[in-house]
């Protein structure tokens, strides 16, 4: 799970454009300037390319903060090793 | 980077390691044009264009200045999310020269854009605007095995285009780019799709073929989306669940090439397409080296792989030719042995009056297109040159950034396609002008004489991070040396062979001084380009020791580079050690060694004497300090003395 964080909080900073982003399970879109619809695709899309999975949109839609994006990203790499 | 040619951009050259310090660097850049330009010309995944596009976008935004970037204000209509191609975009417009102002129609609103004077796309004045629409943007009703069904369906759609295209001319004066339509891959029947009136398949090829013959003969331009995504793949281009998750009308992966492929036509509209086609000689057009492997030897025959793959890039610039495209010839060799091939052997599809110029000489290749393009008074951002050596592709990159050079792959099977792909000549008109323009150029093969040096090369060859390495003849290196010695012809200085159990023994001789040579730099390592034997003579007059040249020959891969002039510092520094007070060289002439006959003129050698057979002797002081190139340097295998 700490790889996993480690990794995000690589492509948050990518994708934000912010060095300074913390990335915590509690974070949510609202505390992150920049992060609506358009970027959060762009964050999909990246963490899809990152870790080498795919998502279903309904995965990625309801998704209520950073943590559930973490732990959704630990079951699709789990099965897909 | 993926294997893909077209997705992954292939014949552009890999982004810098440091891209991202690059793009940070760019924001904070108060005229930062150029260096966007020079950074959208790599090969650029949808992420680092979307990081470059939003850099530019934001230098817009604050009015810094772009130039030499050219605005050019485009407006999108389409369905699916265009926001997130924006930035991509931009970034691929500045590849071609373009400061891109891109206006975006709010989300599914195309008629209402189209038809409202004031609205945003209208009211913003574009210079031109992308009619971006799909399958699921037009109103479409697919009834299978109705033929009354696909008539209607396809008039209706042509009909919808058509009137948006017309109002967007009459109300912001723009011209439309029209995309085809990429079929998507689900099918119905199978095979039969293709024969059962209605179905999607035939529904939207019919609509395709319509939207071609209703841009003819009017300002409006194609944009062939419809077969960029059949070559790369409709399974590929069309995901499904990105269209889902977030109305992406492809797959990220394709973004990249859409955006080149909008971007080139751009250029094409704005008269930026390249006019020149300047080709390297020796493994581009024929497999083989014509001054080592002869007319006999180089590959060039139908049923042979190599052949047939050089033969292709002799096709592909045959028919370039007949629609236009000028060529030129660029190659490292001396030019009655470069012309040999065009003359006389039998396979060559191209012919010497096929070209405007002929350069074959010594010179870099910089120097020399330079002088192409102005002789053909054409500018360097009109010529390619395809060349199969990554240093030369390097070198003409670095000394003249405006002409185009595309990167390729190590099988010659694949150069036309990538020269191909990379639509250098991207052209939205034909006209008999075009057709003649080749010999307008007067395709005498002529030879233009070299003006002034194209830039720093000094700069250049340091830039390479060039390092030499020195050896004594070895084991290991018993095999390279042999080929070498019997393979090489024309930077041989005597051309005497030597078997490998001579090459043995002269690892042991006491009497003989062996080098090998190899060079590593920044694109990768050469191997083993050199191999020096000099022979122990005690001098007549027993004034001292002298050292004769028995074998000097090098790869003319690495020509250019003072690899010599450091060669003969290493021979002068160990002939110093052993008490050799004199260096003596010799040039035996050859069919092939011409380009070496002043070899040792060049590298300060007096002439002792010359011999009725055009044999020249040559001396030279072991006192002599040669200047040393910029290139580190390396020793193996050798007890060196403290210098």
């Amino acid at each position: 799970m700490d790889e996993i964080y480690r990794r995000l909080a690589h492509i948050f900073r990518d994708v934000f454009e912010d060095e300074s982003i913390a990335v915590a399970p509690e974070l949510t879109a609202p505390e992150v300037p920049g992060w609506d619809s358009l970027s959060h695709i762009r964050l999909i899309l990246e963490v899809q390319r990152a870790f080498g999975i795919k998502f279903a949109a309904a995965q990625t839609a309801n998704l209520k903060n950073v943590g559930e994006l973490a732990e959704l990203i630990q079951a699709k790499t789990a099965a897909a090793a | 980077m993926t294997d893909d040619l077209y997705t992954s951009l292939a014949w552009l050259p890999a982004p810098p390691r440091d891209f991202a310090a690059r793009v940070k660097n760019i924001d904070a850049m108060p005229a930062p044009g150029a260096p966007c330009r020079a950074l959208a010309g790599h090969a650029l995944d949808d992420n680092q264009l979307g990081r470059l596009g939003r850099v530019i976008i934001r230098a817009q935004q604050q009015g810094r200045d772009l130039s030499p970037l050219q605005p050019f204000r485009l407006g999108i209509l389409g369905n699916g999310t265009l926001d997130l191609f924006v930035p991509l975009l931009v970034a691929s417009a500045a590849r071609y020269g373009f400061a891109l102002d891109c206006i975006v129609a709010p989300y599914g609103q195309i008629a209402q854009q189209a038809f409202t004077p004031d609205s945003v796309i209208n009211s913003s004045k574009p210079d031109a605007v992308l009619l971006a629409v799909d399958h699921r943007g037009l109103p479409l009703r697919f009834v299978a095995g109705d033929e009354s069904a696909e008539r209607a369906a396809v008039e209706s759609a042509l009909a919808y285009l058509t009137d948006i295209r017309q109002a967007i001319r009459r109300q912001s004066g723009a011209i439309a780019l029209v995309q085809t339509i990429p079929p998507p891959p689900e099918v119905l029947f199978g095979s039969f799709d293709r024969v059962v009136p209605g179905t999607k398949r035939r529904v939207i090829e019919a609509i395709n073929r319509g939207i071609a013959e209703s841009v003819s003969g009017t300002e409006d331009l194609l944009l062939d989306i419809a077969t960029l995504a059949e070559t790369i793949g409709l399974g590929l281009w069309h995901s499904p669940a990105l269209w889902n998750m977030a109305k992406l009308g492809c797959d990220n992966r394709c973004m990249p090439i859409y955006g080149e492929h909008v971007a080139r036509l751009l250029a094409a509209l704005r008269g930026r397409s390249r006019k020149c086609l300047v080709l390297d000689l020796d493994n581009t057009v024929w497999g083989g080296v014509i001054g080592d492997d002869g007319l006999e030897g180089i590959k060039l025959a139908q049923g042979d792989a190599t052949g047939e793959a050089h033969l292709a890039v002799q096709e592909m610039a045959l028919t370039l030719r007949q629609r236009g495209i000028v060529l030129a010839v660029s190659s490292k060799n001396d030019e009655a042995v470069a012309r040999a091939p065009f003359q006389k052997h039998p396979e060559m599809r191209l012919k010497e009056d096929h070209f405007a110029v002929f350069q074959a000489n010594w010179q870099d290749k910089a120097t020399n297109i330079k002088a192409i393009a102005e002789e053909l008074c054409l500018g360097l951002d009109a010529m390619v040159l395809i060349d199969d050596n990554p240093v030369e592709r390097d070198l003409v990159r670095q000394m003249l950034p405006q002409v185009a050079v595309p990167e390729l792959p190590e099988d010659p099977a694949l150069f036309a396609r990538t020269l191909a792909a990379a639509g250098y000549f991207e052209s939205v008109a034909f006209s008999a002008e075009d057709r003649e323009r080749a010999e307008m150029y007067q395709s005498n093969a002529r030879r233009v004489a070299l003006q002034n040096q194209a830039g720093d090369l000094d700069s250049y060859l340091a830039s390479l991070e060039m390092e030499i390495v020195f050896g004594p003849f070895d084991r290991t290196g018993r095999a390279r040396i042999s080929q070498l010695i019997n393979k090489s012809n024309q930077f041989n200085l005597t051309t005497r062979r030597y078997s490998e159990a001579d090459v043995a023994t002269a690892e042991t001789d006491r009497e003989v001084f062996t080098l090998q040579v190899r060079l590593i730099d920044r694109l990768g390592d050469n191997g083993m380009i050199c191999a020096i034997i000099c022979r122990t003579e005690a001098d007549e007059n027993d004034s001292g020791r002298t050292w004769r040249i028995d074998t000097w020959l090098m790869s003319c891969r690495v020509l250019g580079r003072k690899v010599e002039q450091m060669v003969l510092r290493e021979i002068l520094m160990r002939a110093r050690e052993e008490a050799v007070d004199t260096l003596v060289g010799v040039y035996r002439p050859s069919e092939k060694n011409a380009m070496v006959r002043d070899h040792y003129a060049r590298l300060g050698f007096s002439k002792l004497s010359e011999e009725a057979d055009g044999t020249t002797i040559w001396a030279l002081a072991c006192s002599t300090e040669i200047e040393a190139a910029p290139m580190a340097v390396r020793h193996f295998g050798r007890e060196l003395a403290e210098v």
